[in-house]
């Protein structure tokens, strides 16, 4: 078959909501957009581990230590399958863990921010996993079938996080003036660097156009954001934290919130690797990493030895 | 701060599973998201979960019997190190991956025997504890088991890594299977194990193991211990100071 009615097919299957899968043909540049989206995504999973990892020595319950380490594993789940979905398009997870550490490849930038209060632990759970969640339900009908499918999973534990991490707030926005300014001042830093996690504005999102029309992506950056924005809102009235926008107010025409101007420049700034953490995230990823090497290597070589093993054990038992 | 240091028999008896369970999990936590390899990493939080959950249980038992509107959370974050009564072993710092696995094998070899035992305590709520208890910790010991063989009988440089961790960690193995006064009430009761019952499966399981990975038992090591009574190593503090630090910055409030 020609390149150009594989094309057609693959298009065709698009149009009628066939999901694409590991073994059908598919352009090379959809394969590589998803390599990158997915491996990206799985990192962010991955380095995420680390902002939250930082408050679970210091967690103020024993009932908020055992959640918070379940939370943080779920998230080093969530990075197997991606990297898994990743792979059945035929990248290596070492080759993609390699990319990440050399700095080749990106993370959401998100966790490039520092966590400094127990707070701050209810905050990403709210905003941040927030913010995912509305990406991801996204994502959860988008075309390649191992993305789709890892995402359906995905979001359900995603969910679960929001509510805990909303609770957090809800028990520290009731607490004493101390609690509730710790609460105040992690919704102060995480509210703009998560109106960020959905990427640039539509007229400058380069990768947008093309994600949309092969359908791995089903809306826009900005229509992402404001639905977040919109969800988020009455969430903070209803516990009585200020969100740090003056210009935000309901807009009855358009039947949503209306908010202020992101700063770009900080964004820019992050992605680029100025952020408070970038250096120390990957960092701890590639001593993490380093430090494993003789782990690895034995397992290796213990695998081996077994296999050499076993063979001897089946010639003794044929001659 | 409380003013007592010594609890009755059976509170002293629970906080020693209670704060081994703490204090180990704690320190396995304390890898989430730096393990060697994103399986291994998963595994090892599994573990520090599994831990912590056993620790609540006894610490919620603990907390009931004392009373005083003593409570899981006032046990673990304002206990001083001389009230924590877990083994030695369990507060030594992770190191490297090759002290991380010594020091889970030597203390699952024991826990695994030790919660097999206490299935069939004459005290209700204990021998439930032990019951859920001993699922969890026979995963434990066959990960640590079989990763002490993987490294142990992996390359030269491996194997040298975990018989370095096997002879730092190994003077910390006596006091687990060591018998006091109170060890000796509660078993005379049926509340509690009787720790020379099982020391010497304990032994034979880990030789068998140690054996296997090609690595050489310490001989004539001085064996410390103390931490029963509370007598720590340098390190408990620190620990304490990380782990306390939210409820002594903040006393008396819920999170």
């Amino acid at each position: 078959m020609s390149e150009s009615s594989m094309l057609k097919r693959f298009e065709d299957k698009i149009q009628r909501e066939i999901k694409i899968e590991p073994r059908d043909w598919m352009p090379d540049e959809y394969r590589k957009t998803l390599v990158r989206q997915i491996s990206q995504h799985a990192h962010s999973e991955i380095v995420g581990m680390l902002p939250e990892g930082n408050w679970v020595t210091r967690a103020p319950s024993m009932r908020r230590k055992v959640a918070l380490i379940a939370k943080v594993q779920d998230e080093a789940g969530h990075g197997l399958y991606l990297y898994s979905a990743a792979e059945t398009l035929g990248t290596s997870r070492k080759e993609m863990i390699d990319d990440l550490h050399s700095g080749k490849a990106k993370y959401s930038s998100i966790f490039n921010y520092p966590t400094l209060s127990w707070a701050d632990i209810g905050a990403i759970g709210w905003l941040v996993d927030g913010a995912a969640i509305i990406n991801q339900v996204m994502l959860c009908r988008t075309s390649y079938g191992p993305y789709a499918r890892a995402m359906v999973r995905i979001c359900k534990e995603e969910s679960f996080h929001q509510r805990q991490g909303y609770e957090i707030m809800l028990t520290l926005a009731r607490g004493s003036e101390e609690q509730k300014a710790m609460a105040q001042d992690a919704l102060n830093r995480w509210w703009w660097p998560s109106l960020m996690m959905f990427g640039p504005p539509d007229h400058e999102s380069k990768h947008s156009a093309q994600s949309m029309a092969w359908k791995i992506k089903r809306k826009s950056n900005d229509e992402l954001r404001q639905s977040f924005v919109d969800a988020t809102v009455p969430q903070a009235k209803l516990i009585d934290l200020v969100i740090p926008d003056p210009d935000l107010k309901w807009n009855e025409d358009r039947g949503h919130y209306d908010f202020g101007e992101i700063d770009w420049e900080e964004f820019w700034n992050v992605v680029k690797g100025n952020g408070p953490c970038n250096k120390q995230r990957l960092e701890a990823r590639n001593k993490a990493h380093d430090e494993g090497k003789w782990v690895r290597e034995a397992a290796a070589a213990f695998a081996e030895k077994q296999a050499t093993r076993r063979k001897d054990v089946q010639q003794k038992i044929a001659s | 701060m409380k003013s007592y240091t010594k609890y009755d028999p059976l509170v002293e008896y629970v906080l020693r599973s209670a704060d081994n369970t703490l204090i180990l999990g704690h320190r396995l936590s304390e890898l989430c998201g730096h393990g060697p390899v994103l399986e291994q990493d998963i595994a090892i939080t599994n573990i520090s979960l599994d831990l912590l959950g056993q620790s609540r249980m006894y610490l919620q038992y603990a907390a009931q019997q004392i009373g005083n509107n003593e409570t899981e959370d006032t046990l673990a974050f304002l206990r001083d190190g001389m009230q924590f009564r877990n083994c030695q072993l369990t507060e030594q710092p992770n190191g490297d991956f090759a002290h991380t696995i010594i020091r889970s094998f030597i203390f699952d070899s024991y826990h695994f025997y030790f919660c097999q035992s206490l299935k069939s305590s004459t005290d209700s709520s204990l021998a439930e504890i032990a019951a859920k208890s001993l699922k969890e910790v026979t995963y434990h010991r066959k990960f640590s088991s079989e990763w002490t063989i993987r490294l142990g009988d992996g390359t030269a440089e491996s194997n040298e890594r975990m018989q370095k961790a096997l002879e730092n960690l190994w003077p910390y193995s006596g006091e687990l299977t060591e018998e006091d006064a109170v060890d000796a009430k509660m078993a005379a009761e049926g509340i509690g194990v009787d720790l020379k019952d099982i020391s010497g499966s304990i032994n034979d399981y880990r030789n068998n193991i140690l054996e296997r990975a090609g690595l050489k038992v310490p001989e004539k090591v001085f064996m410390h211990s103390g931490g029963k009574k509370g007598l720590h190593t340098e390190h408990h503090g620190y620990i304490l100071a990380e782990m306390q630090f939210m409820q002594r910055a903040y006393p008396g409030l819920n999170w």
